[in-house]
């Protein structure tokens, strides 16, 4: 299968938006925060979502996947997660409220193109993720080494590899689209209205306004807007009946916050190696020039002691 | 009988002669062993740092080092196992490493005639073997852990997490062995690196790092229809 449109989506993308951060790279980003931008969001209100799943189908039309092996376990859902050529999957759950009554529930699950993404933090080839200053965390796959320590960075278990290019993949949030002023294809499709695009600023107003409308008006007392501070927000932010249950809509963390041990491992851990190595070859230089090479002792002027 | 034993020719206690220290075997292992283990370091150390990226270049570039880092792992995992097999019985911790433990500074001090003896391989040398070969063992196990990320099931995450600390640690191990390794093989203790490649090395260098080694061999009667002496 040609895979010019991978090419062509990264190198269009690269061309006409301004990076902020750059994986695997020593130093900053080059060029990175010369210009500003608005910080996008995709608003995804659940509370009107109704799992007809026409955000599935144009991602995988807009992006030039063909529909692959669906998966049945008595639920509408397609399949169990995002998979490497799915990149927008309707999580479906039944949802057994504390009065016994049932609420269906149906989440838009994706990339949620964090703020401090995790997956760039634990990514060690250079400017194979980016972060442009609009807020999209995007995979550049002709600097992808396909090692998957993405997947170990990221908390909502989004990245997946892809067997035939050895590269990872995940959303864009159709870069391609919305670097020159087009809203996401998901987007697009919504025929409810529960998705929308925008500043992350008018995104942020209209959740938070349709989360005190099913408060007041609706009897959702939890309502509430997710846009989870442990990743610094996200770019894609949700409507949800009850907020302080997420992990009801499919599994959304509640507290998602890069690893710890990631954050080990890419900072301190670095340094103490580093330095550890470092010293290592200082030690036995030092060594050297102090005691110099062993000395072989012929048995027969050595003072009988050997 | 470990295999070094069968091959070593009949020798005369004349200072200058040749005494059979690595047979072709143990070489060659030795050295898929060290290739191996250089290419994981190199291609490892350029996963592990964006400043040292640029390692991967060398090797072929990035998605070539991925590709290759975990398959030759594997493969010094299987040549250190073989070490395991053929030297096993000679890295036993004995009394004779505990009394030159003991007094290890004099060795690091280059005092050795104030060193007790020591078998075919010293204290320092088995501690290495050791430590490569439990490190190869945490590699192997937490290098598949990240080799096959995306199977380790979300709920068990937690094993994603420990195959990077784990797969971290004991490379570091390994290549504070490593440097240590190289230094002592090369510049420290001369022989030893000629040793390796031809497999001699003289009666005195004998007697002086291995003296309990030495006087084995010395003792040991050729098998009938052994080679003689090369004198």
């Amino acid at each position: 299968m040609a895979r010019s449109w991978q090419l062509k989506a990264g190198f269009m993308s690269e061309a006409t938006l301004a990076i902020k951060k750059i994986s695997g790279h020593p130093g900053p980003a080059p060029g990175a925060n010369v210009e500003r931008d608005y910080q996008v969001a995709k608003l995804i209100d659940t509370t009107t979502c109704i799992g007809c799943k026409a955000c599935e189908v144009a991602c995988l039309e807009w992006n030039g996947y063909t529909f692959t092996e669906t998966f049945f376990d008595n639920s509408y859902q397609t399949m169990p997660a995002t998979t490497w050529n799915y990149w927008n999957l309707i999580k479906f759950n039944e949802h057994e409220r504390e009065d016994g009554t049932l609420q269906l529930l149906m989440r838009k699950d994706q990339c949620m193109h964090c703020a401090d993404p995790g997956c760039l933090a634990a990514c060690p080839a250079d400017g194979a993720i980016v972060q442009y200053t609009n807020g999209i965390v995007d995979f550049q796959q002709q600097n992808c080494i396909g090692c998957g320590y993405c997947v170990s960075g990221c908390p909502f278990d989004i990245p997946k590899f892809d067997p035939t290019t050895k590269k990872m993949f995940k959303c864009t949030l159709c870069v391609d689209r919305v670097s020159v002023g087009l809203e996401p294809a998901c987007i697009k499709s919504c025929p409810t209205g529960c998705l929308h695009f925008g500043s992350k600023e008018d995104m942020s107003y209209l959740a938070e306004s349709r989360a005190k409308q099913l408060r007041e008006n609706f009897g959702f007392e939890k309502a509430g807007v997710y846009d989870p501070s442990g990743v610094g927000g996200t770019g894609v932010i949700y409507v949800l009946h009850d907020v302080t249950n997420p992990e009801a809509y499919g599994g959304l963390p509640k507290d998602p916050h890069i690893p710890w041990v990631v954050r080990f491992w890419k900072g301190p851990a670095k340094w103490i190696g580093n330095l550890a190595m470092l010293f290592g070859v200082i030690g036995v230089t030092i060594h050297y020039f102090r005691y110099g090479p062993k000395e072989i002792h012929p048995r027969h002027d050595n003072g009988g002691k050997l | 009988m470990s295999s070094h034993v069968i091959s070593t020719p009949r020798t005369t206690g004349e200072p200058g002669e040749r005494i059979l220290r690595y047979t072709l075997t143990e070489r060659v292992n030795h050295w898929f062993a060290a290739l191996t283990y250089i290419y994981c370091l190199i291609t490892g150390l350029a996963f592990w740092s964006p400043y040292m990226y640029w390692l991967a270049a060398i090797v072929g570039g990035g998605p070539t080092a991925r590709f290759w880092h975990p398959w030759l792992g594997v493969a010094f995992t299987v040549s250190v196992f073989w070490m395991h097999q053929m030297w096993d019985r000679d890295m036993q911790i004995t009394d004779a490493d505990r009394r030159w433990a003991k007094v290890i500074k004099l060795y690091i001090e280059n005092d050795d005639q104030n060193l007790p003896p020591e078998g075919r391989f010293n204290y320092g040398q088995k501690l290495f073997f050791w430590l490569m070969f439990y490190g190869i063992i945490l590699l192997l196990i937490s290098g598949i852990g990240l080799w096959f990320v995306e199977d380790i099931p979300w709920s068990l995450r937690w094993l994603r997490y420990l195959s990077v600390t784990v797969h971290v640690i004991a490379a570091m191990a390994t290549i504070a062995g490593f440097i240590i390794h190289i230094y002592m093989g090369t510049a420290m203790v001369r022989g030893g690196f000629t040793s390796i490649i031809r497999g001699e090395v003289t009666a005195d260098w004998a007697r002086t790092h291995h003296r309990l080694w030495h006087e084995e061999v010395m003792r040991r009667q050729p098998p009938p229809g052994a080679v003689g002496s090369r004198k």
